[in-house]
């Protein structure tokens, strides 16, 4: 079953704010999927998850710490974080659930009850 | 039979610069992976896990900030060796049975990354946070290194 990593491509976006695209993984488990994401910066109130039309779009917000003194040596980039997936039909939206330890997004991701494989007891 | 020598309509005048335009395509061609536009995806094609460290200077602290998301405390190694400041670590992939793998970006494995930092430090003051996946080292300076200012008498 092709599920969940379908991705809309770059240049559907047309969006006025800037974003960096976040590595992320996907597992499947049993009866649903692991989506994990690296926000690194971002607090549970920076988080921002929506599902419209099949597509979960995760944003990340940063609050970065204050650090005084003069940067002297820069690799960071000051953009907030973006994802979009587009998210298969089995998957049951209402049920998605999402927390964010240490700058990582875990969100659990469960199949529909109509499309898991179900055992039927014989009476 | 013809008398003018027939040119194919797109060699080139010396072959050998055409092969050095088919090279150039190459090389373009790979400014167009997407590992090239990704965000800061580059570095992990080449040398793994390099995460983004960036080093602020004040007038008696160095601090260095680096880009951690997802790790455990434990598993963050930081030392000071002759002016260099190294962190390091690893980050393990807890796999469970059953678990099929769609997509991996992420990376799993082991980090180090070394920075000279500017100006000697005090090795027995250094202190260091980790939140919300960021690793903040603050480095207090050295006495002979902190600017001084001197009275005229």
């Amino acid at each position: 079953m092709n599920t969940l990593t379908r991705e809309p491509r770059e240049s559907d976006r047309s969006q006025a704010e800037q974003f960096i695209t976040p590595p992320a993984s996907v597992t499947e488990i049993g009866d649903g999927y692991v989506l994990e994401i690296e926000m690194p910066g971002v607090k549970k109130d920076g988080l921002e998850i929506s599902v419209e039309d099949n597509e979960l779009t995760i944003i990340g917000r940063r609050s970065l710490p204050v650090v005084e003194g003069t940067l002297i040596h820069r690799e960071s980039r000051p953009e907030n974080f973006r994802r979009v997936f587009e998210i298969d039909p089995s998957i049951d939206a209402g049920k998605i659930g999402a927390k964010i330890d240490q700058g990582l997004v875990t969100l659990s991701l469960p199949k529909a009850d109509h499309v898991k494989p179900r055992k039927i007891t014989v009476s | 039979m013809n008398l003018i020598r027939y040119h194919a309509p797109n060699s080139a005048p010396w072959p050998a610069l055409d092969r050095w335009s088919n090279l150039r395509d190459e090389l373009n061609s790979l400014f167009d992976m997407p590992y090239w536009s990704g965000s800061g995806r580059t570095s992990q094609l080449f040398t793994g896990w390099s995460p983004a460290l960036d080093l602020y200077e004040s007038g008696d602290h160095c601090v260095a900030v680096v880009e951690l998301p997802g790790m455990r405390k434990e598993d963050i190694d930081i030392s000071l060796h002759d002016g260099t400041l190294t962190i390091s670590g690893e980050r393990k992939h807890e796999s469970n049975n059953g678990e099929t793998a769609q997509r991996t970006e992420r990376y799993v494995g082991t980090f180090r990354r070394s920075i000279a930092l500017p100006t000697r430090v005090d090795a027995n003051k250094v202190n260091a946070t980790y939140q919300d996946g960021i690793l903040k080292v603050t480095l207090p300076k050295a006495e002979e290194a902190k600017p001084k200012q001197i009275q005229v008498r």
